[in-house]
C-alpha cells in the first residue's frame, strides 16, 4: 500500500471555505489533491445522507466546512449544522467508522493557509487510517 | 389490572356520554395472547372491548398522526412524550386531545416469554406481581419484574407527562437507573470491534420496516427508503444497506425518541434496534441536556442552538 492515496469528499460552504479554496488557488498554496470538492450553499444544506452516500460509494475520508459561528451567511445556518454534526459524527462512530475519517472545520474566505493546513491534517489522518475495509457498494446503472 | 381498566371504561364511557370527543383510542384484547391491540371506540357499545394489561406497548401516539377530529386517548408515560412531541411537531393539536394518562407498570416482553417455552402458549394471565403462562400440557407463573420490556426496566418516566384525565394514582418513578450501561459497553470498543458488532446485530434483519412502522415519530410523507431518485439506500438486504436504513432511521429520530420501546416489540426477527436510538438520546442529554417530550414550551434540540454548544471535534 506504498502508492495507497486516500480519496476524500469534501462539502464546502459557498460564503467561506469555498472561498478559502479559490483563495488558496490563486495564492498558489500547495495542498493535497486527494480531496474532491463539492460546493454547498451553506453548512446547514448538509444532510445526513450526505456523508452517508460518500461513504457508501467508497470515499475513504468525508471532511465538511463551513463559517465561523457567527459569521454565517444565513445568520445561524451553521449553528444548526453543529448540532446535527455532533450527533452524525457521534452516531457514525459508535456504528464503527473510524473517528480520523470524518471531519468538519470552520474556515473563513480569508483563511486560505487555515484551509490549505487542515487538507493536510485531513489527508494525512485518512491516509494514516489506510482504504476502507467495510461498507462500499458498488455502483449501480441508477448512480 | 382489571381496576386500571374499569377505570378506563369509566372515563372513555363518561367522555363519549358527554360528547368532549369523537371517539377514543384505546387497547383490545389481541387474538393471541400477549398481543393488545390498538381499538378506536365512538360508540358506548364498544366500551366493553377496552383493556388495560401489560401487553399494551404499542405506541398509540401513531394513530394521531393529521387526525383532525375531537379524541380520547389512553397514554402511558412513552406515548404522553409522544404526544407532546406531536403537539410541539404540528400532527395535532392540544385543543383536540383528551388525554387519559394512565401511570403505567411496564409492559411484558412478549418475545423473551415465548422463547422461554418449547410448546404453543395459548393464554396469558396476570395479576400484580405475576404472569401466569399456559400452553398444551403446562402452566407457569412468571416474576413479571423478570421478564418486563428492556426499556421498561429502565424506565424513568412512568407517568405521563401531559394528562386531562388519570387512570389511576401517579407512580413513584424509578430512581438510580443507569439507563444507558448497554450504549457505553459499545462506546468502549474499538472501531473494528463496533462494526463486527451491528454487522451481528443487523443479520438478521429482512427490511420489512416493521420498526419504521411502528414508530410514532416515522410519518414523513415519503420516507427516504422509497426515495428513487436519487436512491440513498438500495431495497435490498445488503449489509450495508440494512446499516445505512438502521442509521438513518436512528438518525430521523434525534432528540425525538422517548425510547417508547414500539420499535424493538414489532421487530419480526427479534433485532435490539433501541441500541441506536439510545445512543442519540444519551447525545442529546449530555451534550444539550435534552430529554424528549417533557415540554410543551421547549423547542426540540435539532430545531434550536446555543451560541456556547460545544463544538471540540470542529477544526
Amino acid at each position: 500500500m506504498e502508492d495507497w492515496e486516500p480519496r476524500i469528499v469534501g462539502f464546502l460552504c459557498n460564503w467561506c471555505t469555498y472561498g478559502a479554496a479559490d483563495l488558496a488557488g490563486v495564492s498558489r498554496m500547495q495542498y493535497p489533491p486527494n480531496v474532491r470538492l463539492i460546493r454547498i450553499p451553506c453548512a446547514g444544506r448538509m444532510s445526513p445522507k450526505f456523508i452517508l452516500a460518500a461513504f457508501m460509494k467508497g470515499a475513504d475520508g468525508v471532511w465538511v466546512s463551513g463559517c465561523h459561528p457567527g459569521d454565517c451567511h444565513y445568520l445561524e445556518g451553521n449553528y444548526y449544522a453543529r448540532r446535527k454534526f455532533a450527533l452524525f459524527k457521534n452516531l457514525i462512530e459508535y456504528m464503527g467508522i473510524e473517528p480520523g475519517r470524518l471531519h468538519f472545520s470552520w474556515i473563513s474566505s480569508a483563511e486560505s493557509t487555515k484551509f490549505a493546513s487542515v487538507v493536510n491534517k485531513v489527508t494525512s489522518a485518512v491516509k494514516a487510517l489506510g482504504p476502507r475495509k467495510h461498507g462500499i457498494k458498488a455502483f449501480t446503472v441508477n448512480d | 389490572m382489571s381496576d386500571y381498566t374499569a377505570k378506563i371504561k369509566e372515563i372513555s364511557a363518561r367522555l363519549l356520554k358527554e360528547e368532549k370527543v369523537e371517539m377514543v383510542i384505546g387497547f383490545r384484547k389481541g387474538t393471541v395472547p400477549m398481543m393488545n391491540e390498538p381499538c378506536f371506540v365512538k360508540t358506548p357499545e364498544d366500551i366493553k372491548k377496552l383493556v388495560w394489561d401489560s401487553n399494551c406497548g404499542i405506541n398509540l401516539a401513531n394513530y394521531l398522526t393529521g387526525r383532525k377530529e375531537k379524541i380520547g386517548i389512553i397514554a402511558k408515560g412513552c406515548d404522553s412524550r409522544n404526544i407532546v412531541t406531536h403537539i410541539i411537531e404540528n400532527k395535532i393539536k392540544r385543543e383536540q386531545l383528551l388525554i387519559i394518562g394512565v401511570p403505567c407498570k411496564g409492559m411484558i416482553d412478549k418475545n423473551k416469554i415465548i422463547s422461554m417455552f418449547e410448546n404453543e402458549i395459548n393464554e396469558v394471565s396476570e395479576n400484580e406481581e405475576n404472569i401466569i403462562v399456559k400452553g398444551e400440557g403446562f402452566e407457569k407463573t412468571l416474576n413479571k419484574n423478570d421478564v418486563l420490556q428492556e426499556n421498561c426496566k429502565i424506565c424513568i418516566h412512568r407517568n405521563p407527562a401531559i394528562y386531562d384525565e388519570l387512570a389511576a394514582d401517579l407512580l413513584d418513578e424509578q430512581k438510580d437507573i443507569d439507563r444507558y450501561e448497554d450504549v457505553r459497553k459499545i462506546e468502549a470498543m474499538a472501531p473494528e470491534d463496533k462494526w463486527k458488532y451491528f454487522e451481528d446485530l443487523l443479520s438478521p434483519c429482512i427490511r420489512c420496516y416493521a420498526c419504521r412502522n411502528a414508530c410514532p415519530l416515522c410519518y414523513c410523507p415519503t420516507c427516504f427508503v422509497d426515495e428513487s431518485k436519487p436512491q440513498w439506500v438500495g431495497k435490498s438486504i445488503d449489509p450495508t444497506d440494512t446499516r445505512t436504513f438502521h442509521f438513518l432511521r436512528a438518525y430521523h429520530c434525534a432528540g425525538r425518541c422517548t425510547d417508547c420501546g414500539a420499535c424493538e416489540r414489532a421487530c419480526p426477527m427479534g433485532i435490539k434496534v433501541r441500541i441506536f436510538t439510545k445512543k442519540l438520546e444519551k447525545d442529546c442529554l449530555e451534550l444539550y441536556g435534552w430529554e424528549a417530550g417533557l415540554s410543551l414550551d421547549e423547542r426540540p434540540p435539532l430545531d434550536t442552538y446555543r451560541p456556547d454548544d460545544p463544538e471540540d471535534f470542529i477544526k
